[in-house]
């Protein structure tokens, strides 16, 4: 392409957005509103799961040996689970740390455990304590570890595990179907008010065809009309959306002071490392694409 | 430059719009195709064109045979056609020069020889004055003008004329005719489609004459007879 059409392209391009401007202002503010849509709901997904990824850290199993088990035997013990994949992390509380932590949260470090005095009542309490990164798999998880030798028992918190995976299950599938649904209306809003505004012109594109324009002449001034209203579109809810979540956070945790130990929120920053290329690439996509199906059927002069 | 050979144009069922036609025009030569509005006319101009494919027969344009051509290809063919319409088709939201340096941008012409070669062009309609002016500012008679600019400023082998002075009064109607010989004299080979009888008896050219899909008469300084 030639200097002087690349210009008289981008020209055309910033014309029809000028000349057309209710239409322009129509696919931005459509484009606009549903990448808003997205970028709260997105928030809201992410930030569910995360609390509920956070909550699920917070449910250890709990393994215990069986009596007269060695260091060296709970310690290969240990090896074996850590080669799991579903774990986050582990900890090991010796028989004696077990008594100590006791001591401190029943006794207060007052004398009433003195009458114990070298003898540990908590002899057989040697245990990991596992954390998973995904709590769907404990059951799995305390299978193997049961199996395993010189173990003797393994606690679980099953209704903690099922709640928590259901609730994952949940906000996965609803997030999943919220998005597609937006994405489809999006792309049928935009797509059709960048026919209407196409239609309005389909008079000038047949005048290019008669002169003896390519497909591509024609249409590049419409698929970057459509790439430069998409950017725009994507750029105006992303900028909203940013000024928005501090406060909307911010609003939560004094509103709710309860809350301000309990839950905490992803912060704007990580949000947006991800909403950004996301909000950009889908209003550049759904611009170039809607434009590009747009102008075909005008093309078949 | 133009063959048809056997041309069947239908849109379904009924008579044809255009009935075995056979038709052979010069390079150089002027043509005016004639008829009553249903006579196939326009039909002929849209196969000309390659906007719309033939039923049956050949049609051959400046050396190309239509029937068959890839998409790829229309616009490169329809850079030898200029063509100009009863309604002008000129862009309203720009004005002279644009609409006219329009059709060399459409080309991928330089700068620099739209620079030069649209004020050539617009001389020679006679619109040198008027560069700047917006299409609703100008008459009918100077709005086909421009189109006639546009349609010329690539030097097409071939000029269609679709009813060129359907919305222009006589006196206005002979102006522009007398443009368009005068690029006939200069080597166009023009067709012109009209039913404006006074312009077709005035001009003493070839008459093709149409009615119904169908070629009636075909005479060299012919006129405009009743069907």
């Amino acid at each position: 392409m030639r200097p002087s059409t690349l210009w008289f392209t981008l020209k055309s391009g910033f014309k029809n957005i000028r000349r057309n401007w209710m239409f322009s202002a129509a696919s931005v503010l459509t484009m606009a509103a549903c990448i808003f849509l997205f970028g709260i709901f997105y928030s809201i997904v992410n930030n569910v799961s995360y609390l509920t990824r956070r909550l699920e850290e917070e449910v250890p199993i709990t393994v215990f040996f069986v009596e007269g088990a060695t260091p060296d035997q709970m310690s290969e013990v240990g090896k074996q689970i850590e080669t799991r994949p579903e774990v986050a992390r582990m900890e090991f509380e010796s028989a004696d740390e077990a008594w100590e932590k006791m001591k401190e949260d029943y006794f207060g470090g007052s004398s009433l455990a003195e009458g114990f005095k070298d003898d540990n009542p908590l002899i057989n309490s040697s245990n990991y304590r596992i954390y998973l990164n995904d709590i769907t798999k404990q059951n799995a998880l305390v299978s193997f570890i049961e199996g395993l030798d010189y173990v003797r028992e393994v606690n679980q918190s099953e209704q903690a595990a099922n709640t928590l995976g259901n609730i994952n299950r949940i906000v996965s599938y609803v997030s999943i179907s919220l998005i597609v649904i937006l994405l489809l209306i999006s792309i049928f809003l935009i797509s059709n008010t960048i026919s209407v505004g196409i239609a309005v012109r389909s008079e000038e594109i047949g005048i290019m065809k008669y002169i003896g324009a390519t497909d591509h002449f024609v249409r590049a001034p419409f698929v970057l009309e459509g790439i430069l209203l998409g950017l725009v579109g994507a750029a105006i809810p992303l900028v909203v959306l940013y000024l928005v979540y501090n406060r909307a956070v911010s609003y939560i945790l004094t509103r709710f002071s309860v809350l301000n130990n309990v839950v905490e929120f992803i912060p704007v920053t990580a949000i947006f490392r991800t909403l950004i290329p996301v909000g950009l690439v889908l209003g550049l996509g759904i611009g170039l694409f809607g434009s590009f199906f747009s102008t075909r059927k005008h093309l078949q002069v | 430059m133009i063959d048809l050979i056997d041309v069947t144009k239908s849109y379904g069922k009924g008579l044809p719009a255009l009935n075995h036609a056979n038709i052979h025009v010069d390079k150089g030569e002027f043509v005016f195709v004639v008829g009553s509005s249903g006579s196939g006319k326009s039909t002929l101009i849209k196969l000309l064109l390659k906007e719309i494919d033939s039923t049956s027969g050949k049609i051959i344009v400046s050396g190309e045979q239509l029937e068959g051509m890839k998409h790829a290809r229309i616009p490169k063919f329809r850079r030898k056609l200029g063509v100009v319409f009863q309604d002008f088709r000129l862009l309203r939201d720009r004005n002279v020069y644009e609409n006219v340096a329009f059709a060399q941008h459409v080309l991928n012409r330089p700068n620099r020889v739209i620079k030069k070669r649209v004020p050539e062009v617009l001389t020679e309609v006679g619109l040198a004055g008027k560069y700047k002016s917006m299409p609703d500012e100008l008459s009918g008679g100077e709005q086909q003008r421009v189109a006639l600019a546009r349609a010329l400023v690539n030097r097409p082998e071939i000029l269609l004329a679709d009813e060129p002075t359907g919305n222009l009064d006589p006196k206005t109607s002979v102006e522009i005719m007398k443009l368009i010989e005068q690029i006939n004299n200069r080597g166009t080979t023009v067709l012109v489609v009209t039913h404006n009888r006074e312009i077709v008896n005035y001009m003493r050219k070839r008459v093709i004459m149409m009615n119904q899909g169908v070629i009636l008469s075909d005479e060299r300084e012919g006129g405009y007879r009743e069907a």
